[in-house]
């Protein structure tokens, strides 16, 4: 099982994650980057957070121009996985592997914090070792992270149970008080209809280490080498 | 192009005096051009050339077994063991915040990371030191929003956290704010960059953004002179971050740093180009010449004396090893940056410049840079300065319900929460902090270490009003116990002086008294003060600022589990106070916010005591008997209990003390005595705490207990923590969004 983690001009958490998946959850994990179209053989890819080319146009809309993302296009088009997360998370959904957008918070600020989410879904590869209806603490931190999409896909994300994680309070409850940012619906997190591109908001490579005060993320990293390992043994 | 002798009246209007200008003439032996008068006024500003500091400066104490890098290059740095060392400054950049607040702001943080970076480190945090007017003034919420949304809008997208800083009210800000940045990186040893040019013949090179025509001046009129009504007319020579550009620059200068090429690297900051090239040829006593035509540029037909004065941001000058030059091509390269050979490393001692093949710079170098003017100002302390010491607490009535005088402290805007500033900062990436702001002090650790360090940023510039001497005394001593607080050995300092009009005698005195307050601190605490800045001229329509001296100091934590913070963890804990409480209001933020009165003298320090006190809490942390630690500060003991209360990530915990007062109860519940700290301890510890104390020589007593969901302080004060968590979190958004500021008592 390998992990590549893409940096982007840019892109701030990809060292972070290269570090947690490594190094700390212990998973082999090597850079990519972004002018390299070869994808050195990886199992999953990693898009991660950060402001890649600096995002003054609107979050990742020039990333997904990366020499890099034709490579990460064809491998998710022939059942490669795929994880986005925050900025990595937008620029799946400008490349048009996920569906809908990220707008800027309600807030209209940067938020930064701590936020629940209940896993909707455990039957992804990505999330196979959590259990379904568990809320798991991670950091978030963005200034873009409000989920939208028209009405007929928000429809058919929620029929086909594609939303595999929201913003959920203590009590498991997808209140408006615990929606940080705006997103419809409390979303969180989505995965494509395929079942192998997934985009969440919340920084699983920062929630990897007791010491640092979180450790639900590396459920994540851990899902992902599961399920690559059955694959492998099928 | 008029390259023809200047006169007087050019030179005055450049900033320069008469005196000077006529020395400077004398030292070059000839009158010079524009673009010369130009450099001189840059480089003989008082924010580049220190004249009025540099003498007091002088006095203190910059040595110490750790210190690898003191004050004079871009930033200071200290050994913290395993062959690396903590490389941090601080640095100001007030004016053009108030000018321009998101800008202002985001370029402050921008320069002092490139200070950092300069010297090799890589940035892991960075901290910031904010001050504002009253809420009563029109322009605060406007001023506020703007330099958290510009602190955040670049420490953000460059990838470094922002784990801590302080932020204070006070109306003596009203019309001149302060923005303190702070940076700390981390770097090997023997990695260490320097800004020393040597190597006659060695290439210049130019790398990072391209030039533009902001920030011209931007040291000389907008850093070194008040503001007065025109002051939005200087607008333009406030400048424009990139930060998505500074940090390919981090990652660019950082690779090539690996490589055998870099002889000497400099930040361009304020005065840009000029600056940079005279001070790193000053530091190697050599000269440079550069050729304009080689800069690149963003904007047509700039002149000489624009490219040499731009404070365009994201830029770097490099002294390269002749030969390495493509070297550093492919590197900026890869990053998509430019990286130019403009000049050469010369053995004349002069700065020469030349454009479109005409030489319009040829001065020696001594006297623009170690050679500027030093001058001893004079001083004398303001004439209300006795009366402002004198307060009768007679006339101060007593509280009569304390329930209510505990809920408004936690709700003014200089104690209630700060997170309403911090969500708004990625507290996370690097993926080090251990501690998030809400504690005394931030905790990173140090990746491939077992070890952290803890940072805190501190002034009372209200007791620094009061005393600058004690109050600076006063701010060394808490950011120290502030980290000592999470379980760190305090080991360097930066400072960040800001003060008015040096040229006043009450403002030199203050800031004379305030440097002699840092050096006795600093000398008691064997603390050294590796870097720092001056911010002068912090004045509107001649009315200077209150003076804050700011003091950030780094701590080492050799093991990381044992790092400690200010809430309560336990149900059942003993509550312990380290130090004695006396009957003292004056300064203090209750007399402030509750009685309308900013009087008397700041609370008695006793640096002897105050070295005790946080060597007994430091061993008790180190000793991992201590489950929290909390220092006293504004609000006295009864806001530090609520605040271990209701700080904490997880449900508030309530604490039932059974003491009663032995002096004035609200002296007693919200006096500021200093070298206190409140800690919690498992009952079975409290023996082996009381042996450290002892030890010490520590006054120490047992308050009473962690316990329920009410704190209860003797009969004075019973109230639900949910209800204080509630006020206390809340204030800081509810005054930003208009609501009016409580009324005093």
């Amino acid at each position: 099982m390998k992990f590549g983690v893409v940096t982007f001009p840019g892109s701030l958490d990809d060292a972070d994650t290269v570090y947690a998946v490594r190094d700390v959850v212990g998973i082999e994990t090597i850079p990519l980057w972004h002018k390299d179209r070869d994808l050195h053989g990886v199992d999953c890819i990693v898009l991660p957070g950060g402001f890649s080319y600096g995002d003054y146009l609107r979050s990742g809309a020039l990333a997904r121009f990366a020499p890099v993302m034709s490579s990460v296009v064809d491998f998710a088009a022939s059942g490669g996985l795929v994880i986005g997360l925050c900025n990595g998370f937008q620029i799946l959904c400008e490349a048009g592997l996920l569906p809908g957008a990220l707008v800027r918070n309600q807030s209209l600020t940067f938020v930064c914090g701590q936020a629940r989410v209940k896993v909707e879904r455990a039957d992804t590869p990505f999330t196979g070792l959590c259990q379904r209806g568990a809320v798991l603490r991670l950091p978030i931190k963005h200034g873009e992270g409000c989920f939208v999409a028209d009405e007929s896909t928000l429809r058919r994300l929620e029929d086909n149970r594609q939303v595999v994680v929201r913003y959920v309070d203590e009590g498991g409850a997808a209140t408006a008080g615990a929606n940080p940012n705006g997103s419809l619906n409390n979303i969180a997190g989505i995965i494509n209809e395929g079942g192998n591109v997934f985009g969440m908001m919340p920084h699983a490579e920062h929630a990897c280490e007791e010491l640092l005060g979180m450790k639900d993320g590396a459920l994540f990293f851990r899902s992902i080498e599961s399920w690559v390992g059955r694959e492998v043994r099928r | 192009m008029n390259l023809s002798p200047v006169d007087e009246k050019t030179a005055l209007e450049h900033g320069l005096t008469a005196e000077e200008y006529a020395g400077f003439c004398e030292a070059i032996g000839r009158t010079p051009n524009l673009v010369e008068l130009g450099v001189v006024s840059v480089m003989w500003s008082e924010h580049c050339s220190y004249k009025s500091s540099r003498a007091v400066l002088r006095d203190l104490p910059k040595e110490g077994p750790r210190v690898v890098q003191g004050p004079g290059e871009n930033a200071g740095a200290v050994s913290i063991g395993d062959g690396l060392a903590a490389v941090f400054k601080i640095e100001s950049h007030n004016h053009p915040s108030y000018i321009e607040p998101y800008q202002g702001a985001a370029t402050g943080v921008g320069g002092i990371l490139r200070d950092v970076f300069t010297m090799g480190a890589r940035p892991i945090a960075n901290l910031n030191s904010l001050r504002f007017g009253s809420f009563d003034h029109p322009r605060t919420r406007y001023l506020v929003s703007g330099v958290v949304a510009g602190v955040g809008g670049y420490g953000n997208c460059v990838g470094v956290p922002t784990v801590g800083g302080e932020i204070y009210f006070d109306r003596g800000y009203n019309e001149n704010i302060l923005v303190n940045a702070f940076t700390l990186g981390i770097v090997r040893e023997n990695r260490i960059f320097r800004a020393k040019a040597s190597g006659i013949g060695n290439p210049v090179l130019y790398v990072g953004s391209k030039t533009g025509r902001d920030g011209i001046h931007g040291a000389s009129l907008l850093a070194s002179s008040e503001f007065d009504d025109e002051t939005e007319e200087k607008r333009p020579t406030v400048q424009v971050g990139d930060p998505f550009t500074e940090k390919l620059l981090i990652e660019a200068c950082l690779e090539l740093m690996e490589k055998d090429a870099v002889v000497a690297i400099q930040d361009m900051g304020a005065a840009g180009l000029t600056s940079s090239s005279v001070e790193m040829a000053d530091r190697g006593e050599v000269g440079i010449r550069i050729d304009l035509d080689l800069v690149p540029k963003r904007e047509e037909k700039m002149t000489p004396y624009e490219i040499l004065l731009s404070e365009s941001q994201e830029r770097m000058l490099i002294v390269a090893r002749a030969g390495a030059e493509e070297e550093v091509r492919e590197v900026f390269r890869k990053w998509d940056l430019d990286a130019v050979v403009i000049g050469e490393v010369t053995d004349d001692r002069r700065l020469r410049v030349f454009a479109g093949g005409v030489e319009v710079v040829d001065l020696p170098i001594a006297p623009l840079a170690h050679g500027a003017p030093v001058y001893e100002r004079r001083w004398a302390p303001p004439t209300r300065q006795a009366d402002m010491q004198r307060l009768s607490l007679t006339d101060v009535p007593v509280p009569g319900d304390y329930n209510v005088s505990l809920s408004r402290l936690l709700a003014s805007p200089n104690i209630a929460s700060r997170r309403w500033v911090f969500s708004q900062y990625d507290q996370y990436v690097g993926g080090n902090t251990v501690v998030r702001p809400g504690s005394d002090a931030a905790v990173v650790r140090v990746k491939g270490t077992e070890k952290a360090l803890a940072l805190s940023v501190d002034c009372n510039s209200r007791y620094c009003l009061l005393d600058p001497y004690v109050g600076a005394m006063t701010a060394v001593v808490e950011a120290a116990r502030n980290v000592v607080c999470a379980g760190a050995e305090p080991i360097g300092v930066t400072d960040c002086l800001n003060f008015g009009n040096p040229e006043k005698p009450e403002v030199m005195w203050q800031f004379r008294e305030a440097i002699k307050g840092i050096r006795d601190a600093c000398n008691a605490l064997s603390l050294p003060v590796v870097s720092g800045n001056v911010s002068f001229y912090n004045e509107t329509e001649g009315r200077p600022i209150p003076p804050t001296p700011t003091i950030a100091v780094v701590g080492l934590i050799e093991d990381v589990r044992h790092h400690c913070v200010q809430w309560f963890e336990n149900e059942g804990d003993l509550v312990v106070l380290l130090g004695r409480t006396r009957e003292e209001l004056g300064g203090s933020e209750y007399l402030a916010a509750l009685h309308g009165i900013v009087r008397g003298t700041p609370p008695w320090m006793d640096l002897a005591v105050e070295k005790a006190v946080q060597a007994a809490c430091l061993r008790a942390i180190r000793e991992g008997i201590v489950a929290s630690a909390h220092d006293l500060s504004e609000g006295g003991l009864a806001v530090a209990l609520a605040e271990s209360c209701i700080s904490g990530p997880d449900e508030p915990l309530g604490a039932e003390i059974e003491l009663e007062a032995s002096i004035r109860p609200d002296a007693w519940l919200f006096g500021e005595s200093q070298s206190r700290i409140l800690m919690s301890v498992r009952s079975r510890h409290l023996a082996r705490l009381r042996e450290i104390a002892a030890e010490q020589d520590v006054h120490l007593t047992v308050l009473g207990t962690v316990r329920g969901s009410r704190l209860r302080i003797g009969r004075l004060i019973d109230v639900d923590v949910h209800d204080l968590r509630d006020t206390w979190a809340s204030s800081l958004a509810n005054l930003m969004a208009g609501d009016p500021r409580p009324e005093a008592v």
